[in-house]
C-alpha cells in the first residue's frame, strides 16, 4: 500500500493547463501538457519554459559555525562561499558515495539549501543529526519552487524584476516580485540560461500565472526537463548518482575545491581522495547512439568483442542530436572519447561512441 | 472501404482481401506520448498470434506491438524510419506499422468492432 502523493500548491494550475499528471517522488507533478514532451523541450532550448519544482525541498541552516559545520558533510567549499553565490555539491557518506546532491546558496547569515525530493527526509534526518548543537537546520515547507528556464527567461523575468537581468550565474537575491517577497537564483538543470524562484506557497499559483501571462513562457513538464539535462549532461539522483557512486566517478570532482581536495574533512574523503590521485574504478561517459533506437536505464554497455563493461543509467531521444543519448559507467579502460561501444537493447547490440558531454553546449549567462 | 477492428493491446487492424494492415490507435498514441523510434519486422517474417512484431519507443517508454492474429509479413512502413511522428499525427491512418497476409480467417473473428474498442477503451478509466 503506497502513501497518498502529495500535491504541490500549483496542482490546480496544472490541471487548468492540460497537464497529464504522474507520481514522482511522492507527489503528483506534471510529466507534460498538451504540446507534449518534444515541443516543450524545443520551446526551453528557443523560448521560456516554466516548470513546478516545488517538490524539492527547501532548508535553511542557522547558526554561527553553520558553514564549517557543514562542510563536515559535504566536499564543495562553502566557507569560502560568498554573500549570494550558489554552490553545487553532494553529501557524501563514509564510502564516498553520494548521499544526494545539492544547491547551497549564503543567503545572510544562513545557508540555503535545495535538495531533490525523493531524498529529502533522508538528508533533513542526517544533517539534523550531525551537525551538534550550535547550527539549526529549518524546512521551509511554506515555500514553493518555480523554474523560468530558456534564452528568454532573463528579458521575461526581467520585465517583472528589473535586478534578475543583471544578475551573474549561480547567485541568489532577495527581491519582491508579484507583490510576494521571493528569493530568485540564476541557476537550473536544463543547460539554459534561466531562474529558479523561491516564493512563498499561498502566492505560487499567482506568480506562476504571472510569469505564464507573457507570450513567451510556456509550461513544460518533469518529462521535458528530464530530456533537457540529459543533454546537457546533468546527473539524475538515484540513476546516475546514488549511495554506491562517488563525485569522482560521477565525473563531479570539479565541484570539490583545492582546498578541500587538501583538507579532506568529509565523510568519504579518504576514498575520494585516493580516487583522485589514483583514478576511480568506473567513470561515467556521454554515449552518442548510431540511430534514433534509445537504450534507457540498466542497459549493458559492451566493448567490441561484447564483453559486458558497464551499463546505462539514463537514456533517451536526444532531440539536437536527432539520436539517441545515453549516459552510464564503464571501466576506465573505455573511456576514450571516440572509443566505439555497443549498448544492448532487447538483445541487440545498438552501436555508440564515447562522446564529450554536454551533448548540447550549456548557453548560461556570462556577464 | 474495409472495416476497422481492434484489440485490447490497442490496435488496429483492417483487412482487405487476405492481407490486414495494422496500427496503434489514437488512444495508445496518446498514452505513449511523442514517438521517436519504430522497429518494424522484416518483410517475410512468420508470426503467430502474440508474438512480439514491432517496438514502438515514445520520449517515455517503450511499448511491445503484437501480432494480433497469424500471418507473414508482407509490407511494412519504411515512413516511419524518417519519421515516427506519423504514428501521433496520423496513428489510424499514415502512422501505420506493418501488413500481415492473414494465415487463418478464422482468428479475425476474436477482433473487438470500433464500438467494443471504445467501450474497453472507456472502462480503463
Amino acid at each position: 500500500m503506497s502513501e497518498a502523493l502529495q500535491r504541490t500548491p500549483l496542482y490546480d494550475l496544472h490541471l487548468e493547463l492540460g497537464a497529464k499528471m504522474v507520481p514522482f517522488s511522492g507527489y503528483e507533478m506534471p510529466v507534460q501538457y498538451e504540446t507534449g514532451i518534444l515541443a516543450e523541450h524545443q520551446y526551453a532550448r528557443e523560448g521560456a519554459v516554466l516548470f513546478d519544482v516545488s517538490h524539492m525541498g527547501q532548508a535553511e541552516l542557522h547558526g554561527a559555525d553553520a558553514a564549517a559545520r557543514f562542510e563536515t558533510l559535504v566536499p564543495g567549499d562553502i566557507t569560502g562561499l560568498g554573500q549570494g553565490r550558489i554552490r553545487y555539491t553532494q553529501l557524501t557518506n563514509d564510502a564516498g558515495g553520494i548521499i544526494d546532491d545539492l544547491m547551497v546558496t549564503r543567503r545572510g547569515d544562513q545557508l540555503f539549501l535545495v535538495v531533490n525530493a525523493g531524498q529529502k527526509e533522508i538528508d533533513y534526518r542526517h544533517i539534523g543529526s550531525s551537525l551538534g548543537e550550535n547550527v539549526h537546520l529549518t524546512t521551509l515547507d511554506t515555500r514553493a519552487l518555480i523554474a523560468l528556464q530558456g534564452p528568454m527567461a532573463a528579458d521575461v523575468l526581467g520585465a517583472l524584476c528589473v535586478q534578475a537581468k543583471a544578475m551573474a550565474f549561480m547567485t541568489m537575491i532577495d527581491a519582491e516580485l508579484g507583490g510576494a517577497d521571493c528569493f530568485i537564483s540564476r541557476s537550473g538543470y536544463t543547460g539554459e540560461d534561466g531562474f529558479e524562484i523561491s516564493v512563498p506557497a499561498d502566492e505560487a499559483a499567482s506568480i506562476a500565472r504571472l510569469l505564464l501571462g507573457a507570450d513567451r513562457v510556456r509550461p513544460a513538464g518533469l518529462g521535458a526537463r528530464d530530456s533537457l539535462r540529459l543533454e546537457a549532461g546533468l546527473c539524475l539522483y538515484g540513476h546516475d548518482i546514488d549511495e554506491a557512486t562517488s563525485p569522482v566517478e560521477a565525473g563531479l570532482a570539479w565541484s570539490i575545491s583545492k582546498r578541500r581536495r587538501e583538507e579532506g574533512g568529509f565523510p568519504g574523503a579518504g576514498v575520494i581522495m585516493d580516487q583522485l590521485q589514483n583514478g576511480a574504478p568506473r567513470k561515467r561517459v556521454g554515449l552518442r547512439l548510431a540511430g534514433r533506437a534509445p537504450a534507457r536505464e540498466g542497459a549493458v554497455i559492451v566493448d567490441q568483442d561484447d564483453q559486458q563493461i558497464g551499463a546505462v543509467t539514463s537514456g533517451g531521444f536526444g532531440p539536437a542530436a536527432g539520436v539517441a543519448i545515453a549516459m552510464g559507467y564503464v571501466n576506465p579502460d573505455h573511456v576514450g572519447l571516440g572509443e566505439q561501444l555497443g549498448l544492448i537493447v532487447r538483445g541487440k547490440r545498438l552501436e555508440a561512441e564515447v562522446v564529450k558531454m554536454p551533448f548540447v553546449a550549456h548557453r548560461y549567462f556570462k556577464n | 472501404m474495409a472495416e476497422i477492428k481492434y484489440t485490447e493491446e490497442h490496435e488496429w487492424i483492417i483487412v482487405e482481401g487476405d492481407v490486414a494492415q495494422i496500427g496503434i490507435t489514437v488512444y495508445a498514441q496518446e498514452q505513449l506520448g511523442d514517438v521517436v523510434f519504430v522497429e518494424l519486422p522484416a518483410v517475410g517474417a512468420e508470426f503467430t498470434k502474440d508474438d512480439q512484431a514491432s517496438v514502438v519507443e515514445s520520449v517515455k517508454a517503450a511499448a511491445e506491438v503484437y501480432a494480433p492474429f497469424d500471418g507473414e509479413v508482407v509490407e511494412v512502413n519504411d515512413a516511419l524510419e524518417g519519421d515516427p511522428g506519423l504514428v501521433n499525427t496520423e496513428p489510424e491512418g499514415d502512422g501505420w506499422f506493418f501488413k500481415l497476409k492473414v494465415a487463418d480467417p478464422s482468428q479475425l473473428e476474436d477482433l473487438l468492432s470500433a464500438e467494443a474498442y471504445k467501450e474497453f477503451v472507456a472502462g480503463l478509466g
